[in-house]
């Protein structure tokens, strides 16, 4: 029956912290990975060449609609079967990085769209090459309404994180996993892991609401 | 082995696993519904310990992972002498975690049900129960179904996760048959594809049919 075991979960605990680094880190990394890649993606369904806007709009739909879990093995499993040898972290973060992109790449777009027109031909009668007229004039005024977005799949990515655990990238779950075989205990580990992300994510998710509050109100929409 | 050969070898293991996680996603649907709908009323409730209650299994379920709530149903859970067959403690894993992200979306659409509809059913001398259920549920239907389709895109890919309790869904098959064959690419890649038919070619035509027959029904077509 039920006993939880206070030097068991003591004994424990810093084991479970150290994963929680690695937790933290996968995601960071991830997250980074997402940000730059999801505006590629964004861009690359604005140029004119239709069969690129076509090929990229059809790609997210596939990344987003399909398991996480099942993109992790097939980034894992199909290297190998063609001679490319990837480590759990590398796959990990390949998969996990592409998924987000594939939804930050959504964010992004819908930023995009806020910008006025009159923004666009504004640029286009002072002559400002292409890539100006992205960095100076409308990615400033993209970005921020995209904030919002952005800090919700920040707390996403992390919640996600532990469907690595399954090619055995050593983060909070899989250490978790380890000691409930090791110990034969999962009471313990299974809770702590449950609370240790209930610490993390409700502070940054509370963190993102207020950030967001903030923005609108810098911006003057609210 | 080439694909069709791979295919017509393996294909009644991944066409049974897709079975499974079409099931499995119906069931998980239909408790993530009721839970959202109980939840998102509860969570407006007048009194705070009953708001509470709501609001604490709402951030609960929202602020952990699906996996770590499937492996605490399924491992956990049995300590307190509850215990769950795997499959049922995976789809009701996955229908408590989707219902907490719905039981927001209901709220969200309840209290954008425009006022006039609250004042204009309160001036009609209707109960709050009959003002819910006749005026404003329908109409916050309509304005959360777009919203619930991505929900439930969402729902089918947690539906995956289960294989990892070694419920016999399709991510499991061909987690198997990897394992026997190390044909990765085909055996993953096929599971991407039917993943990815069943969410665009099932679930959201299915929902946009549901918006057109709940607009129809509205009178809003």
């Amino acid at each position: 029956m039920f006993d939880w075991r206070w030097d068991f979960t003591f004994e424990i605990l810093p084991r479970l912290i150290v994963a929680t680094g690695n937790t933290l880190l996968a995601a960071g990394l991830g997250y980074a990975i997402a940000v730059v890649l999801g505006l590629v993606l964004a861009l690359a369904q604005r140029t004119p060449f239709r069969p690129l806007t076509m090929a990229v709009r059809e790609a997210v739909e596939f990344v987003r609609s399909t398991p996480l879990v099942l993109q992790i093995f097939f980034v894992f499993y199909v290297g190998p079967q063609f001679g490319i040898r990837l480590s759990p972290w590398t796959a990990g973060m390949i998969a996990i990085g592409l998924h987000y992109a594939a939804y930050l790449s959504e964010v992004y777009r819908g930023g995009l769209e806020c910008v006025p027109k009159g923004q666009w031909e504004a640029a286009k009668s002072l002559n400002l090459s292409m890539p100006r007229t992205y960095f100076r004039v409308i990615l400033p005024q993209a970005l921020p309404p995209s904030l919002a977005g952005m800090g919700n799949y920040l707390v996403g990515i992390f919640k996600d994180t532990p469907m690595l655990s399954v090619i055995g990238v050593a983060e909070l779950m899989h250490t978790a996993n380890a000691i409930g075989s090791e110990t034969y205990r999962f009471l313990e580990p299974f809770t702590l892991v449950g609370i240790i992300f209930l610490c993390i994510s409700l502070p940054t998710a509370a963190a993102v609401r207020f950030f967001e509050a903030w923005v609108r109100r810098k911006l003057g929409l609210s | 082995m080439s694909y069709f050969e791979f295919l017509s070898q393996y294909s009644d293991r991944i066409v049974s696993g897709t079975f499974i996680t079409m099931a499995l996603t119906v069931l998980a649907a239909l408790l993530a519904v009721a839970i959202a709908v109980a939840a998102g009323l509860i969570r407006m409730a007048p009194n705070f310990a009953v708001r509470g209650v709501a609001m604490v299994y709402i951030e609960i379920f929202r602020g952990t992972s699906l996996l770590v709530q499937l492996y605490w149903i399924f491992f956990v859970l049995p300590l307190f002498g509850i215990t769950l067959e795997k499959f049922t403690a995976g789809f009701v894993a996955v229908g408590m975690n989707l219902g907490a992200y719905g039981a927001e979306l209901v709220r969200g659409a309840i209290l954008s049900v425009p006022k006039g509809q609250w004042e204009a059913a309160l001036a009609l001398n209707m109960s709050p129960a009959k003002r819910m259920r006749r005026v404003i549920l329908p109409q916050a239907v309509l304005i959360m179904l777009p919203s619930w389709g991505n929900l439930l895109i969402e729902l089918l890919k947690g539906t995956a996760l289960v294989a990892l309790i070694s419920v016999a869904d399709l991510m499991f098959q061909v987690k198997q048959i990897n394992g026997t064959t190390f044909m990765s690419a085909e055996a993953f890649g096929t599971a991407l594809i039917i993943y990815y038919v069943l969410a665009r070619f099932m679930i959201t035509p299915f929902m946009r049919w549901l918006e057109r027959f709940m607009m129809r029904k509205m009178g809003r077509a």
